[in-house]
């Protein structure tokens, strides 16, 4: 499966069939709660969204090169979110830009390299093995992150303490003074701009990291045919490991923006379910295909929030509804290949 | 005497070992609290659940991590009719029983039935694909128990009240309790707990089932399914037939461990059935060895009680910390799983014993 997969044959009907009911739903909803509302949430959808789908790509690029759904990404995400809270926190006197590149770049170093540990730890030794193997460890090490950052510091020995985050919520420190713009009945924050805009520069840089530097080549010789990549001279074992962390630190990134935007960060846990909305993200969009995490995501935020602006039940369980829809029609997701068995 | 008979005499040996430390057969022991009498009913429950999942994931080689969806319906379904439908607190000690044996019964069809539903599409997605549609049921499952005041709401709506009153007696995101408890049967100073001895006998049932399926020609062609699709299609194994018989049980299996797991719990909520729950089962599933009974029966059994047997030996802050590393030392000191596909010599397939059965 390649990551840029080929554009799938437009099936007319059922395009048609997907457009039209979104248009309905749209229409109806237009009509329920008004125009300016409906727009309104489409912001915030695609704000979210834009948190999303930095998540999903992370799960995509690394589902992309070792075939293994990575259980604990939702985990590096919640990682991530902490140490730009702590990094923003003790950066936040020298200034908001300082403090935001400062918490962006530590926290996506930081979580880089957990990731890259991770791997070499828990994965790198099943890779030969049977594919289960590593996504059980996979479980193993995201109950591992959560139950271990959840220790209280008060009640673990010495070097552990300064490690820890402890079972409560932490506030996340106000990097950028947050200003309302508003168009008549709708507004637009800071924060809808930031969160937008750095992701459409981070998938940016992604898209020009892959295409065109040689690491990138090597990745997508790797996603492509490991063993042949390794018959070329490609170091596998690096590639991967960079792949780990670049999808890492893109988690990183999200983990800030989500901490910014909703100003709180609930427990070690919370990475669970933004994790599991940006699992299928990965997969609607097609897993292991760049574009379609992207994709996914984005319609994973906004078909949450309008959801849950009708009823909050109500957007947890609307992913899962599209999900279950769309693979039935596709069942490769939207973006990917579906490979027919040839005998 | 064969293995399994042995086997059988060994369960009965065991439960009423369980039963004399539990202090239920006239002798004050007591040495097995009522708490971890529940624990033990739990790994019960668990074993069984696991068991179910094996014969998807195991046996057939699909990837389901939905189970905890099929329990969710099991659970709900159960504590349904045993308090509004058939309150069995108003019968008679005897007829208590058996109508609870029939409730968990009728509720292990229902999850098997949803089961069916949830089969049917593994016949168009494979791998990953199948797996993220089965969390998404079992997702789906736990969000409509939490609209359930809202679903209640518009059935009354609607004129159907008696049901709506039901349905909104599940409590949605409240949860749900206060469901009537099985009474225990005495016998002079000898006290058999009703509910441990229903779920004891389940597991043992279940064992044999599927012992005795997965060596009959459904097991094999669950096998060739596994190892090769379009392989067994083309030797005349009907495969639509295998996945989907394979989810049927799992989740009647899944429906009736459930069943009991309400009436163990004593509460339902459906944040007790979310996705950490199936990954639970999977973890059982894995660290024992897929398609191996006998690793199922470990997991399941030991990883219950490990962390309160951490708890005991002073570990309390360290176990949720403890349980995962052992489970990631597990999987890179044994691969395949603690047993592999080996079994006990019981499980083994009869007809190739003493050589190795896979």
């Amino acid at each position: 499966m390649s990551w840029f997969g080929q554009a799938p044959r437009p099936v007319l009907v059922r395009l048609l069939a997907f457009t039209l009911a979104g248009v309905l739903l749209a229409v109806w909803y237009v009509y329920q709660y008004g125009g300016a509302a409906a727009l309104q949430q489409l912001i915030n959808g695609l704000q979210r969204g834009s948190i999303y789908a930095l998540i999903a790509l992370g799960f995509t690029m690394v589902y992309g090169i070792v075939k293994l759904i990575n259980f604990a990404h939702g985990d590096i995400f919640m990682f991530g979110a902490y140490i730009a809270g702590f990094a923003g926190s003790a950066l936040l006197g020298n200034g908001h830009f300082v403090a935001f590149a400062g918490a962006l770049l530590i926290s996506m170093a930081a979580t880089a390299l957990l990731g890259v540990t991770i791997e070499r730890v828990a994965y790198r030794p099943l890779r030969d093995r049977p594919r289960f193997s590593a996504l059980t460890t996979a479980m193993g090490v995201s109950l591992f992150l959560e139950n271990f950052f959840a220790l209280p510091p008060a009640s673990v020995p010495f070097p552990l303490n300064y490690i820890v985050f402890g079972p409560n919520y932490l506030s996340f420190p106000q990097l950028i003074p947050v200003k309302y713009y508003s168009f008549g009945p709708i507004y637009i924050t800071s924060m809808h701009i930031l969160d937008l805009g750095l992701a459409i520069v981070l998938m940016v840089v992604l898209h020009a990291f892959i295409k065109h530097t040689v690491t990138g080549k090597a990745m997508r010789a790797v996603a492509f045919n490991t063993d042949a990549a390794k018959l070329m001279g490609i170091n596998v074992d690096r590639t991967i490991a960079i792949t780990f962390a670049v999808g890492s630190a893109l988690g990183a990134a999200s983990g800030l923006m989500y901490g910014m935007t909703y100003g709180i960060l609930a427990s070690p846990y919370f990475g669970i379910f933004p994790g599991l909305q940006a699992f299928i993200a990965a997969v609607l969009g097609g897993i292991g295909s760049i574009p379609g995490a992207v994709l996914g995501g984005f319609l994973m935020g906004v078909s949450e929030t309008f959801a849950t602006s009708i009823n909050s039940n109500l957007g947890y369980m609307t992913s899962f509804v599209i999900l279950i829809v769309v693979l039935l029609f596709r069942p490769a997701g939207l973006l990917g290949k579906f490979q027919r068995e040839k005998v | 005497m064969g293995a399994g008979s042995i086997a059988i005499v060994g369960a009965a040996f065991l439960y009423a070992a369980i039963l004399f430390l539990h202090g239920d057969l006239g002798f004050p022991v007591g040495l097995l609290s009522d708490y971890y009498f529940q624990v033990l009913m739990l790994a019960a429950i668990n074993i069984i659940v696991t068991i179910g999942l094996n014969l998807i994931n195991g046996f057939a080689g699909q990837f389901s991590i939905g189970q905890a969806g099929f329990m969710a319906i099991g659970a709900y379904v159960t504590a349904m009719l045993a308090t509004f439908v058939v309150p069995i607190a108003d019968f008679a000690v005897p007829f208590q029983i058996l109508a609870f044996i029939g409730i968990v019964l009728v509720s292990g069809c229902a999850a098997g039935f949803v089961g069916y539903l949830v089969g049917l599409p593994s016949l168009r997605l494979k791998g990953d694909y199948l797996a993220i549609v089965t969390l998404a049921f079992a997702e789906v499952v736990r969000s409509i128990v939490r609209i359930s005041d809202e679903i209640s709401a518009g059935l009354a709506h609607i004129g159907l009240t008696k049901l709506a009153a039901q349905i909104g007696g599940i409590g949605g995101p409240r949860g749900f309790g206060g469901f009537p408890q099985l009474a225990d049967i005495v016998i002079g100073p000898v006290r058999i707990p009703t509910l441990f001895t229903l779920i004891f006998i389940s597991v043992v049932l279940t064992v044999v089932l599927a012992r005795n399926l997965v060596y009959s020609s459904y097991g094999r062609a669950w096998l060739s399914v596994r190892s090769n699709e379009l392989a067994a299609e083309v030797m005349g194994v009907n495969s639509t037939r295998a996945k989907v018989l394979a989810f049927v049980l799992s989740g009647f299996l899944a429906g009736i461990a459930g069943g009991y797991f309400a009436f163990v719990i004593r509460f339902l909520h459906p944040d007790s059935f979310s996705f950490l729950k199936s990954i639970e089962y999977l973890i059982f599933l894995y660290a024992g060895g897929a398609a191996s009974l006998s690793g199922s029966i470990v997991a399941a059994g030991t990883l219950t009680i490990l962390p309160e047997f951490l708890r005991v030996i002073g570990f309390d802050q360290w176990r949720l910390i403890a349980y995962p590393l052992l489970l990631i030392v597990i999987m890179l000191w044994r691969p395949s799983g603690l047993m592999g596909d080996r079994e006990f010599r019981f499980l083994q397939n009869p007809k190739l014993r003493g050589r190795h059965a896979s």
